[in-house]
């Protein structure tokens, strides 16, 4: 797969080479996204690095949904959603017909805007993808994947003497990091979260922040948000999409303190979104 | 007398009357309206049209309310006179008997060309039952237009700038609306109280417990009245149903909405609702026809293997098996529609978090989408259930006769509906123990359908609240 590099221009290689450096977990290439014959994604280029934190920003119905699903081929789950480009992981093309979208995902978690955690226990939520996988040998090494997952997540003080209780019956904040600790329960490599907070008040969303936050040292994060302070708390990288198209994309605190764009200029400022 | 006006029935006339009132009284409100609406600085508080609306719903809905009441209780009235003035030796007869007299008398008195009978007590009782009754319709009609009469000029007296015609139109429309909705319900107990009674009066012939736990039910005889087989048919018949129905039905309602194309879905599951939409009649029809003979000879060959001892399998020409596989392809629509509407009522973020962990289709199905939407399933399943358990025509035709109790299914049961039909069809006196048992078991039939129905509202009622 080191024949990728070949098609670039010089000032993409140029560019790409300095990133290299900094390890290149998702490159994606030219990526366009139809839904039936309306274009939603327009030739996307975007390469996201591992152990950092990576937002997509931008206004409703720009596409930074739409492109976090191409990363786990969750668009295939869409009849009408056709998507074309390239997306390597670790240099491996995630569309190509030798790789399984099922076995994609358990490397590629993700999480979702409303948590959804299945109606099951705490305990089966968070069992659910290892057993699915064959991750888990024997009963007491599935209770250690549970309990280090709500560890990961920070819920396991609030939960572990109700783990038999319906994963439903907690509270919002509470329901998402559970989502979270599902995430993490299968060990991917890349975590994507489509606004994970925004069915969330204010404390529950501080928690969570700090969960990506230390989360970062050992995923590849992308998050999808619409919350502008939390792009620039959060993240380390930011992209700006605007109607489809990646019209920004570079460290956080320079986007947020020196776009090049205009359009980036005016929605960090409140002008439009 | 009174009957009819010239050609025309008198109740259409009276109608005629009161629709014209009606109309005569909305223009006379209306006209008055602008009239008062005119001579005033102020506006009006409602349109005109709502004044005339008004006067016409108070000129015509007392009168209505007075024609509703004779409807329910003018005959009472007259039958309650005319037994006053029978002689005392008819009056002593007892309220059953005395009741039956005075039925004959209606009888007679509402056959146009009867001549006289010759009892001359019975002639002179008719005769009387007649005028009576001629006289209470002038009665009705009469108070029926005071009633028009005087709801129209104390409608109209009340007009005037500041009266709320608008508010009180609706009030009249929500009155009734509550009384349509009323009908409804008090039909739906009429026939479960009538039902009742009609069941009281065969359990004060047959002890209740003989009637509950009899094993033996020979009721065109007369004799016995037991009626665990004929509930041991009617479940064994709907579980047989089940067995069919609910595999199949909930099988093609998670292809149809899990794995189908929506193009494919579009096509199919109308075809599918359309298998409820044929005749139980022909189902019944292609029972008899088709699946028994099909399942006798079946068992006629299961018979003639060798291992198998000789008339191990009671292969009937009529069998419950034949019925309860005709019955169970009847309910598959039942079971897919319903069961399809609870699985697409699972939210799509669960399928989605399902998927993002790297479940395959069909274990999101199994472990995700279906325990969701197990409550809803399981009351589609009862309410195919007692579907199945009042469903008549398809066991009419091919489950057979007889009562019996057998684990064998191509033997011939019978079923709780069936054995009413029986009893109730052709010349029958609905004073016997033999007829008044349908109604007891129309009864217990009705019980156990509303507590399958009561208890799959109530899963289904639970289920709502966890996802709205």
């Amino acid at each position: 797969m080191d024949g990728n590099v070949e098609d670039f221009t010089e000032t993409d290689k140029s560019e790409r080479a300095a990133n290299m450096a900094e390890m290149i977990k998702v490159d994606c290439r030219n990526i366009d996204v139809f839904y039936d014959d309306k274009q939603a994604i327009f030739d996307i280029s975007l390469a996201i690095q591992d152990r950092a934190v990576t937002s997509f920003i931008g206004p409703s119905g720009c596409g930074k949904s739409t492109f976090l699903r191409c990363m786990n081929r969750m668009n295939d789950t869409i009849e009408s959603a056709k998507v074309t480009g390239k997306i390597f992981m670790d240099g491996a093309d995630i569309n190509d017909h030798s790789i399984d979208p099922v076995l994609l995902r358990s490397r590629v978690g993700m999480v979702f805007q409303k948590p959804n955690p299945f109606p099951k226990s705490i305990y089966d939520n968070i069992a659910y993808g290892p057993r699915i996988h064959g991750l888990a040998g024997s009963k007491s090494e599935l209770d250690e994947i549970v309990e280090s997952s709500l560890r990961k997540a920070g819920l396991w003080d609030e939960v572990k003497d109700r783990l038999p209780a319906p994963g439903t019956g907690l509270s919002g904040g509470q329901q998402q990091r559970l989502c979270i600790a599902r995430a993490i329960a299968v060990s991917p490599e890349v975590i994507l979260m489509d606004e994970p907070c925004s069915a969330l008040d204010p404390i529950a969303t501080a928690r969570i922040e700090e969960l990506i936050d230390e989360l970062r040292e050992r995923y590849c994060i992308v998050i999808v948000t619409h919350s502008m302070q939390q792009a620039a708390r959060v993240s380390q990288r930011t992209a700006f999409f605007h109607l489809g198209k990646l019209v920004e994309y570079g460290d956080t605190e320079r986007i947020f303190t020196n776009p090049e764009d205009t359009r980036t200029q005016d929605y960090i400022t409140g002008r439009f979104g | 007398m009174l009957e009819t006006f010239g050609h025309l029935p008198i109740a259409w006339l009276l109608f005629a009357v009161l629709a014209a009132a009606g109309f005569v009284s909305f223009f006379a409100g209306r006209t008055e309206a602008v009239a008062v609406g005119r001579g005033s600085s102020e506006r009006l508080n409602s349109q005109p049209n709502y004044h005339g609306y008004f006067v016409a719903m108070a000129t015509i809905g007392p009168a209505a309310i007075v024609l509703g009441l004779y409807a329910l209780f003018g005959e009472t009235l007259v039958r309650g006179e005319l037994a006053g003035e029978l002689p005392q030796r008819i009056r002593d007869l007892g309220s059953l008997e005395l009741n039956q007299y005075i039925d004959r008398i209606a009888e007679q008195s509402a056959m146009r060309d009867a001549g006289p009978t010759g009892n001359a007590l019975f002639d002179a009782a008719t005769a009387r039952y007649t005028s009576l009754l001629g006289i209470s319709r002038i009665i009705a009609v009469f108070l029926a237009l005071l009633a028009a009469w005087a709801g129209f000029f104390v409608a109209k007296r009340k007009l005037s700038v500041n009266f709320r015609a608008r508010a009180n139109v609706e009030n009249g429309i929500k009155l009734l609306l509550f009384m349509c909705a009323a009908i409804a319900v008090f039909t739906t107990i009429g026939i479960v109280l009538s039902l009742f009674f009609e069941a009281l009066r065969f359990f004060s012939r047959v002890p209740f417990f003989s009637f509950i736990f009899g094993l033996e039910w020979n009721a065109q005889t007369g004799a016995d009245f037991g009626a665990i087989p004929l509930f041991f048919g009617t479940f064994m018949i709907a579980f047989l149903a089940m067995l069919v129905a609910a595999p199949i039905g909930l099988l093609s309602a998670i292809y149809l909405s899990e794995y189908a194309s929506p193009r494919f879905r579009s096509i199919v599951k109308p075809i599918l609702e359309l298998l409820a939409g044929i005749p139980t009649v022909v189902y019944g029809f292609f029972a008899l026809q088709f699946v028994a003979p099909l399942v006798r000879s079946t068992a006629n060959w299961v018979n003639g293997l060798a291992f198998v001892p000789d008339g191990f399998l009671a292969a009937q020409p009529t069998s419950a098996l034949a019925a309860g596989i005709v019955m169970g392809i009847m309910i598959i629509p039942f079971v897919s529609s319903l069961s399809d509407d609870v699985i697409n009522a699972v939210p799509q973020t669960l399928r989605d978090g399902a998927y993002a962990m790297g479940a395959t289709k069909s274990e999101t199905v199994k472990q995700v989408v279906m325990p969701a939407a197990l409550p809803g399933v399981i009351a589609a399943l009862l309410l195919a259930v007692s579907r199945a358990i009042g469903e008549t025509m398809i066991v009419v035709m091919a489950a057979g006769q007889r009562a019996q109790i057998t684990p064998d299914p191509t033997a011939d049961l019978t079923t709780i509906t069936v054995q009413i039909v029986a009893l109730l069809t052709g010349d029958t006196e609905f004073d016997s123990a033999k007829t008044l048992s349908a109604f007891a078991l129309g009864f217990v039939l009705f019980i156990v359908t509303l507590i399958f129905n009561l208890i799959a509202l109530r899963v289904v009622q639970k289920y709502r609240e966890k996802y709205e």
